[in-house]
């Protein structure tokens, strides 16, 4: 993103950018930990997760696939979903590190997954209302999708968590080795303040606490008696969420940009 | 797999249950296969993992195996033999209407 000191009156043109910007974060998101996750598929534990795991990895690349092929036309330059999934230069990705993490053992995988869905689940719930069509469609079948990768992985979470000393002592190693991780999530770089500047400024969060008020709300550790010690999630004073809020702003409907406040 | 140190499917802690699927609103759930799980919910789930996936069904039973009570194979010819000279007993011979649907 180049700086937005020539921001002009035409937002639509900002909207683009910003637009194509959110789509490759969210696209390397999933491709990035749809890959790990098929890592599992013939190594799984048990032949019933040997199916499950990559049944979520599927829902993950389909999801990457939409992103990469809206982000393709709103590029407008010849290039195909292909692209951007395979012939970008690994420092292009910008996923976050967490999903990049090795998968581990299957605590690890499963605390990861959980992380990943309570956190997207929030966010396509709120797509599934966006003024742009294509997304709130693909976030209608999104947040069914992430509402099981909750159920499935959390499920997972919490009888590990109270299963055997074995079981409960790896789940607890996962949630020290990811906790860091979880940060990360909520923070604000360049390309989310330009997200929110200066036409987004108005619904710039003071803080990452709403959206990890969701994220918390679905902790299994609630009722696991093996990891009631939650770690304070590591949100730095002042990050912004605006990663994703662009889209969340109600549009003119003769020009289709951000109305402004 | 690739933990060898012990088959969560063989340790006890993961039963056997029965997976019912129903393919559709105003069908019977049929039987379609067995899962391991720990408990109830995870049975439910990874019924659904492993036997819906390719939209097979709009609603899930589980019930463990050891719950179930069989027939003794050992009776199967009084059992069931019986029966294959009875054919007056399939509803063969009507014409069924189409308003009826599935019987």
């Amino acid at each position: 993103m180049t700086g937005r000191d020539d921001l002009t009156d035409d937002p639509a043109v900002d909207l683009a950018d910003d637009l194509l910007a959110l789509l490759l974060r969210i696209g390397d998101d999933h491709l990035i930990l749809g890959h790990r996750l098929s890592e599992w598929c013939g190594h799984a534990p048990m032949l019933e997760e040997d199916l499950a795991l990559p049944n979520m990895a599927l829902d993950l690349i389909g999801t990457a696939r939409m992103c990469y092929g809206y982000a393709a036309e709103i590029e407008g330059g010849g290039r195909s979903e292909d692209d951007y999934a395979f012939l970008r230069d690994g420092t292009d990705f910008r996923h976050m590190l967490m999903v990049e993490r090795p998968n581990g053992d299957f605590a690890h995988t499963m605390l990861r997954q959980f992380l990943f869905a309570a956190w997207m689940h929030p966010l396509w719930d709120g797509l599934t209302g966006a003024p742009d069509a294509r997304l709130a469609d693909h976030a209608g079948k999104a947040v069914k999708e992430m509402a099981y990768h909750i159920r499935h992985s959390g499920e997972w979470v919490i009888r590990l968590g109270d299963g055997t000393a074995e079981s409960a002592h790896r789940m607890r190693a996962a949630l020290d080795d990811l906790g860091p991780y979880i940060g990360e999530m909520f923070e604000s770089d360049e390309t989310a303040d330009a997200l929110s500047w200066p036409a987004f400024f108005l619904i710039r969060l003071p803080s990452g606490r709403r959206l990890t008020a969701p994220l918390r709300a679905h902790l299994p550790w609630r009722s696991c008696r093996h990891l009631t010690s939650l770690p304070e999630f590591p949100v730095a004073a002042g990050a912004v969420t605006a990663r994703f809020l662009v889209i969340f702003l109600p549009r003119c409907s003769s020009c289709s940009g951000p109305i402004r406040g | 797999m690739s933990d060898d140190r012990q088959n969560p499917a063989s340790s006890g802690l993961m039963p056997l249950w029965e997976v019912f699927i129903r393919p559709r609103t105003g069908l019977a759930h049929s039987h379609v296969g067995s899962v391991h799980a720990s408990d109830e919910v995870m049975a439910v789930q990874a019924a659904r993992d492993v036997y819906t996936r390719r939209g097979e069904g709009v609603s899930i039973w589980v019930v463990p195996s050891a719950s179930i009570t069989a027939s003794d194979p050992d009776q199967r010819d009084e059992n069931f033999d019986p029966a294959a000279s009875k054919i007056y007993r399939h509803p063969s011979f009507y014409d069924i209407p189409d308003d009826v649907g599935h019987m």
